[in-house]
């Protein structure tokens, strides 16, 4: 799971009065990836440690004059290039101090960075002939709009795109041998042209990404060995692919920027996040194999659309400052994408896309979990005339909730479930939009459906869950809960929140799985008068061991309760409030993300959980043959797990907690007997080991009789 | 197929004998290996390196070196004599003693005219090669101390000779001593020791290169008496050099077991001879122990030690890759059973140099399913230990079917014993024997137990009687061609009607006893058999080879059979061509005449000749699959090879009456836990 970690400032900014423009012309790597030359767009180019926050040295032109690209650093003279006021080329060393004094050159024609007027030149041999002839190479009213270089293996590229009366193009100059070729972009909607480019080059391609105002990201791959070497023909059409459709909310993206991180991943700046309202203040991470929100940060202050990315590092201009954000793309996985791994018994939602699927865009294999019984039923009596997902979508936006339901229904059982996920997480995203629009439309029986195809996940709809618990549709929560695999932690910690305050009466009206139910239901009839030694391990003596412990008070109750039965042997909540709470066992996570929004709950809630969590370890260690019931039932590590990041996020307060003490006791005592267990098996390990050692050498023997058998 | 009862036999305490000496005789690719106990054993490396011809040692007779002239082979050892071996009767042909106290080394010049003959008291003895016999010339000057190492210069002109502290080079026309080479004691607190060159080698170009106890390999220039390079290669002693035939690379064998390889190259790319020089270029480890014996063939390293292992090293830069010839190979075991067995009584002889071990194999109760243990009713026990008389070592051994006979031999002579099991067992050792049975190197019992074959001198089998404490000879079968190899292997009838008889020089002669005269040959084929049998129901002769191909051949229409012509026709399967110890035994079961039962050291076969033979695409050891199968598809996968790989470092196997199987193993194991510490040994005032 791609993360972004707390940033720093590295320097202000001096923005346009207008806040048009961040002031930054660009920021480039110096000798190694822990110094940048950060260029602003009037005068001055400033040397910073990365690291240290540290500014190390600056030089400005004179007034009147101004840097017209962003300086580069050559490591191997150990010199500066700028370009200022478009024909003079500066180069200095990090000893000069005054730029005037240091070496320029003026040259003929414009200079765009070390092109001009889609001429590239080496900057040595334009220096050896400031005043050579430049020739035209792009048309008179094109304009190079952005460009970049990449170094594949042994060759140079200088990329730039132009813009010619609303089209682009895209030129890729290679150089050593020099050849130039043209693509012609596709063209988007009329009018909107891109708002960033990226280049990257891998595979022996260069794969290059650029932003639409509509949100799409598209891709386009460019082999670096197949290069057509005919010059002058006409613009080749550039194959695209649509990489990543985002969410831009209303209106057009104004100041956006992606770029890519690696082959999976894709930062993102100035696009709302989807969970989080119109605002595009956002920094975000975006897998583009799952086509899901890795990370995402709000951004103070304005964007501006500008994004460099330094070794793990993203450089990101917004309000008056300039952030380094520290990030991490790990290699992704189909298990880090689900967070912490899924209970092993549960077979793989459905709803995850497949490598297959997306890597060679194969047909997805019709999954066979996916009917409930519901939607089989009616895909037989159903067979209306048929209604394009269109019209659906229309009806959703009007229609009242029993047309909306009954339509979605329609469709759900006619549509062939190879497809139905696009069109899923359609109607999915209108039905919420319009629930949260209209407090009055709440369809919640269609939302079941539709999370019950399995094709929906969290990142479709980010809102479901919380609008869920918002309408208190703890049924449709336990479906997402089982449902959808990527979960985010702060909304299982919003629904384990919601689930422990519910007030056991009111859990008990609300209808649930049946299963999970009767899972439950055996767990809790298992009688308490039955208390089984299994392995020589019985309960009670653990308890034994806690009273020792305890003071003479505390023995006594201890002692009293016995006989009756212990505190621990009963279910401290209602039986559908435990089953919601075994559906947040059950989610995935990671422990890391989850810490933070666990120490959000309040010390009653905590004891109450932990109670809770104590009964189903007590209950799973007297009988294990619990969770082999074959039924959806938390494991016993998962329980565990649990345990430990409640006691991780809460321990010092349950520390002062009064009424915490003795649930402490009894879980000190657990893991006393863990360790009893541990150390005596350590004693008897070097026996077995010599068991098993025996077993090897099995019939050394002078002499054996044996009976062979040859087919 | 079958279920078989396994006696699993692991207590015979065979313990082979260090390698002390070899000699490659490149012309006829033969090496003779001289092991610690006096025995020599020649390899064929033109025949899979098949152990043709082993000559029984010999109390007191401790071989320190071999040397071949021509077809001739020399030993010279400790005890100050040397002597030359009769190959083809497979015993010492004459002894000379030398007269100079325990003798170092024995070294034949290029032109095979001379022996020269290092000896403890000093001197270097030359001996003239005669027909017949060889015969004292002259002693070299006379060193103060003794001469370990000795080699000629290719011209026969020189001898340099290693000794204490220091390396002599003698002329050998006036037999003075021309040079005088100091060899650096070692560092630390050996320094006070004498340091010993215990090899040296003397090349054409007048370079001379030793190997001395401080652990270097020095190059010297032998014209001039000097120095010219130390190579340090070992803690410990270097023991043993060899060098190839065109001098372009020496080996040298190390206490350590290591072996280093130099190599006669030019230090630049493009210079002429002149820059060339000896460079280290690799080290093997093949050994445990002391590498004492070494030989350096065209396409191999061959080394032997303390370890008893003959290990056969290819240089891969020589040989082709992926090629029978590109297989490392250890020779661990001899090539020949020391193991009899009496199948109708259930008895084991072993055979150790100098004395007999006879065994009654144990008992089980009931019948247990494949993959069991039974357990042992009653243990096996060791009903006699016979002691040899005399100090040779014995050579041969046969115990008859019946279990009443014993019989044993050393070069020297046969001894016949009478057996009788009452309550416990009574030896008689029969008095008289034929004069004709003297000179012995293989011997066996009819099935019947009432006749002794035993393969004498110039390939001729000596038949007796025998009854009652009384043997009576009856006739001397002889074949028609004029070979003079000894026979190896001896295989009576069931019905005691034939007898076959293979000899060294790959011949196969089959002998009517009805008639006592030869019945036919069979076509020579041009690797040496290591095993025949005689069918008891069909009368074919089985014959497995060292290149381990199987012939049938029918005694009655004297051809090879329809399945032979079959076997060949379609060629035996890859990997059990691929098999790197020669088959030691054929044997039949008697319930099933269409069953031979053939075993090597790593797996036992049957082969059933009712089955399709397997096509080079089948899995060849398929038993794994074939046990994982329902019965009918079994059926249809099985193939007529079925080898069983659950016994390893089998020295015997065979079929008793009663059909269970005798496997005697010795795992290499236990042998090389009977080897001393792999120390440096510390010999003679070093």
């Amino acid at each position: 799971m791609a993360a972004l970690y707390e940033g720093y400032t590295l320097c202000g900014l001096v923005p346009d009065q207008n806040l048009s423009s961040s002031g930054i012309q660009g920021i480039e790597e110096e000798r190694d990836s822990d110094h940048v030359v950060v260029t602003d767009s009037t005068r001055s180019v400033t040397l910073y440690k990365v690291s240290d926050q540290k500014l190390l040295g600056s030089w400005t032109v004179k007034q009147g004059q101004t840097l017209t690209c962003s300086a580069v650093f050559n490591s191997q003279t150990k010199e500066y290039v700028v370009v200022s006021d478009n024909k003079v080329i500066r180069i200095w060393k990090e000893e000069d101090i005054l730029l005037d004094k240091a070496f320029k050159a003026t040259v003929s024609s414009d200079i765009w960075m070390v092109h001009c007027r889609g001429a590239v030149r080496l900057l040595d041999s334009l220096l050896a002939a400031p005043q050579q002839p430049i020739e035209e190479v792009l048309n008179q009213e094109e304009t190079i709009r952005w460009s970049t270089t990449i170094v594949a293996e042994t060759q140079q590229f200088v990329i730039f795109t132009t813009e010619q009366k609303g089209d682009h193009f895209l030129y890729l100059q290679r150089l050593n041998p020099n050849t130039l070729q043209r693509y012609r972009l596709e063209r988007e909607e009329p009018g909107v042209s891109s708002l960033s480019f990226s280049a990257s080059y891998r595979d022996k391609h260069i794969h290059l990404l650029y932003l639409y105002p509509n949100g799409h990201v598209y891709q386009s791959v460019v082999s670096v060995q197949g290069l057509a070497v005919e010059e002058g023909a006409q613009a080749l059409p550039l194959p695209r692919s649509l990489l990543l459709g985002l969410p831009v909310g209303d209106g057009l993206l104004e100041a956006a920027s992606a770029m890519v991180l690696d082959e999976a991943h894709v930062a993102v700046v100035g696009v709302p996040h989807p969970s989080a309202g119109a605002g595009k203040d956002f920094l975000c991470i975006w897998n583009t194999n799952f086509q899901t929100l890795q990370a995402g940060k709000e951004m103070a202050g304005k964007i501006y659309g500008q994004l460099w990315s330094f070794s793990n590092k993203l450089f990101i201009p917004h309000g008056k400052t300039l952030s380094i954000i520290p990030f991490e793309c790990p290699k992704s996985s189909l298990a880090s994408a689900l967070g912490k791994l899924r209970q092993a018994k549960t077979e793989a939602p459905a709803s995850v896309p497949s490598w297959n699927n997306i890597l060679h865009g194969e047909k997805a294999q019709p999954s066979r979990t996916v009917e409930t019984r519901k939607t089989r039923t009616t895909r037989k009596t159903q067979s209306t005339p048929s209604v394009t997902i269109d019209q659906v979508l229309d009806l959703i936006k009007t229609a009242p909730v029993e047309e909306v339901q009954k339509e979605v229904e329609g469709f759900l059982s006619r549509a062939d479930l190879q497809d139905l996920q696009p069109s899923v997480g359609q109607l999915a995203s209108t039905l919420m939009s319009r629930s949260l629009n209209d407090p009055a439309f709440y369809s919640p029986s269609t939302l079941a459906q539709l999370v019950h195809t399995q094709c929906l996940c969290h990142s479709v709809c980010p809102d479901l869950v919380l609008l869920a618990l918002e309408k208190k549709d703890y049924f449709l929560c336990q479906l997402c809960l089982q449902f959808f695999p990527d979960i985010p932690e702060a909304v299982t910690c919003a629904c384990l929140k919601a689930f422990i305050s519910v007030p056991d009466v009111d859990a008990e009206k609300v209808r649930l799985e049946p299963d999970s139910i009767s899972f439950m239901e055996t767990l809790i009839s298992r009688d308490r008068g039955q208390v089984g030694v299994q392995n020589g391990f019985s309960p009670t003596s653990c308890e034994e061991d806690c009273s020792d412990d305890v003071s003479g008070h505390q023995t006594r109750t201890e002692a009293k309760e016995k006989t009756s039965a212990p505190p621990e042997q009963i279910c401290p909540v209602g039986l559908h409030k435990a089953v919601l709470l075994n559906e947040i066992l059950q989610t995935a996570y990671s422990d890391t993300f989850l810490l933070p929004h666990l120490k959000d709950l309040s010390s009653q809630h905590v004891v109450l959980f932990l109670q809770y969590l104590q009964f189903l370890y007590l209950k799973y260690s007297q009988d294990d043959s619990l969770q082999m019931h074959g039924c959806r039932s938390p494991s016993l590590a998962q329980v565990m797990d649990w345990v430990c990041l409640l006691l991780d996020a809460h321990f010092t307060v349950l520390v002062m907690t009064p009424e915490a003490k003795g649930l402490l006791l009894n879980l000190h005592s657990f893991v006393r007997s863990q360790v009893r267990l541990v150390s005596e098996l350590g004693k008897i390990e070097s026996s077995l080991q010599e068991l098993k050692k025996m077993k090897v050498k099995k019939d050394v023997g002078q002499y054996s009789i044996e009976v062979i058998e040859l087919f | 197929m079958g279920e078989f009862k396994v006696h699993r036999v692991r207590f015979f305490d065979y313990m082979p004998s260090a390698i002390r000496a070899m000699a490659f005789n490149s012309r006829t690719e033969r090496l003779a290996v001289a092991r610690a106990d006096g025995a020599v054993e020649i390899f064929n490396f033109s025949d899979n390196y098949y152990q043709e011809k082993v000559i029984p040692g010999r109390d007191g007779r401790a071989v320190e070196a071999l040397c071949w002239v021509g077809q001739r082979l020399f030993s010279a050892g400790l005890n100050g004599e040397i002597t030359e071996y009769d190959l083809e009767n497979l015993k010492p042909q004459y002894v000379i003693e030398a007269y100079g106290g325990p003798i170092w080394t024995i070294s034949c010049n290029n032109q095979g005219t001379h022996l020269a003959v290092s000896c403890e008291d000093g001197t270097v003895k030359l001996f003239e090669i005669l027909k017949e016999k060889i015969q004292f010339q002259r002693n070299l000057d006379r060193q103060k101390s003794r001469i370990i190492s000795l080699s000629w210069h290719p011209s026969g002109a020189q001898i340099a000779a290693g000794m204490m502290d220091m390396i002599r080079i003698f002329d050998t026309e006036t037999g003075r001593a021309t040079h005088r080479l100091l060899v650096e004691r070692g560092v630390g607190a050996s320094k006070s020791r004498e340091v010993v060159v215990w090899s040296i080698a003397f090349l054409s170009n007048n370079t001379i290169v030793s190997g001395d106890s401080a652990g270097k390999v020095q190059i010297w220039d032998g014209l001039m008496g000097t120095l010219v390079r130390t190579h340090l290669v070992t803690k410990w002693d270097v023991l043993a050099l060899a060098v190839s035939q065109d001098e372009s690379s020496l080996i040298a064998g190390t206490s350590e077991g290591t072996i280093v390889q130099f190599q006669f190259l030019s230090s630049t790319v493009d210079r002429q001879d002149r820059d060339h020089e000896w460079v280290r270029t690799r080290t093997f480890k093949n050994h445990s122990h002391d590498v004492k014996a070494l030989a350096l063939t065209d396409t191999a390293v061959v080394s032997g030690g303390m370890d008893t292992q003959l290990v056969v090293h290819p240089l891969l830069d020589k040989v082709e890759k992926n090629t029978q010839e590109a297989a490392q190979r250890k020779i661990a075991f001899p090539h020949r059973s020391l193991v009899g067995c009496a199948k109708k009584a259930g008895l084991l002889l072993f055979q150790f140099p100098d004395h007999l071990e006879l065994w009654r194999l144990g008992e089980s109760d009931g019948n247990g399913k494949p993959g069991d243990s039974l357990t042992v009713k009653r243990k096996p026990e060791k009903l006699l230990q016979l002691k040899r008389k005399g100090e040779d070592h014995i050579c041969c051994s046969a115990l008859s079917p019946c279990g009443g006979w014993l019989v044993y031999s050393t070069v020297s002579s046969v001894r016949l014993y009478k057996l009788q099991h009452n309550n416990n067992i009574s030896v008689n050792k029969v008095s008289k024997l034929p004069k004709e049975l003297r000179s012995v190197h293989q011997l066996c019992f009819s099935a019947d137990s009432s006749k002794l074959f035993a393969s004498s001198s110039q390939s001729s089998v000596v038949v007796v009687a025998l009854n009652q404490l009384e043997c009576k000879y009856l006739q001397t079968l002889r074949h028609k061609s004029d070979s003079r190899q000894p026979i190896h292997l001896l295989s009576p009838s069931d019905d005691g009607k034939w007898l076959a008889a293979a000899n060294t020089d790959c011949q196969i002669h089959v002998y009517n006893l009805h008639k006592m005269k030869l019945h036919c040959s069979v076509p020579v084929y041009s690797s040496c058999p290591t095993a025949v049998a005689i069918h008891p129901t069909t009368n074919n002769l089985i014959s497995v080879h060292a290149d381990q191909q199987i012939f049938e051949f029918s005694l009655q229409q004297k051809e090879y059979t329809e399945w032979s012509r079959k076997l060949q026709k379609q060629g035996l399967h890859g990997l059990w061509l691929k098999r790197d110890t020669p088959v030691t035994s054929v044997g039949f079961n008697p319930k099933n005449p269409t069953h031979i039962i053939l075993n090597d050291t790593f797996m036992f076969c049957i082969i059933d000749q009712s089955l399709p033979l397997p096509e080079s695409s089948t899995i060849l050891y398929n038993q794994m699959t074939l046990r994982s199968l329902p019965a009918p598809e079994r059926t249809r996968q099985s193939h007529a090879f079925k080898i069983c790989k659950n016994f390893q470092h089998v020295l015997s196997m065979s079929l008793l009456d009663d059909l269970s199987l005798v496997v005697v193993e010795r795992p290499l194991l236990d042998v090389m836990a009977q080897l001393p510490p792999p120390v440096r040994q510390k010999k003679f005032a070093t």
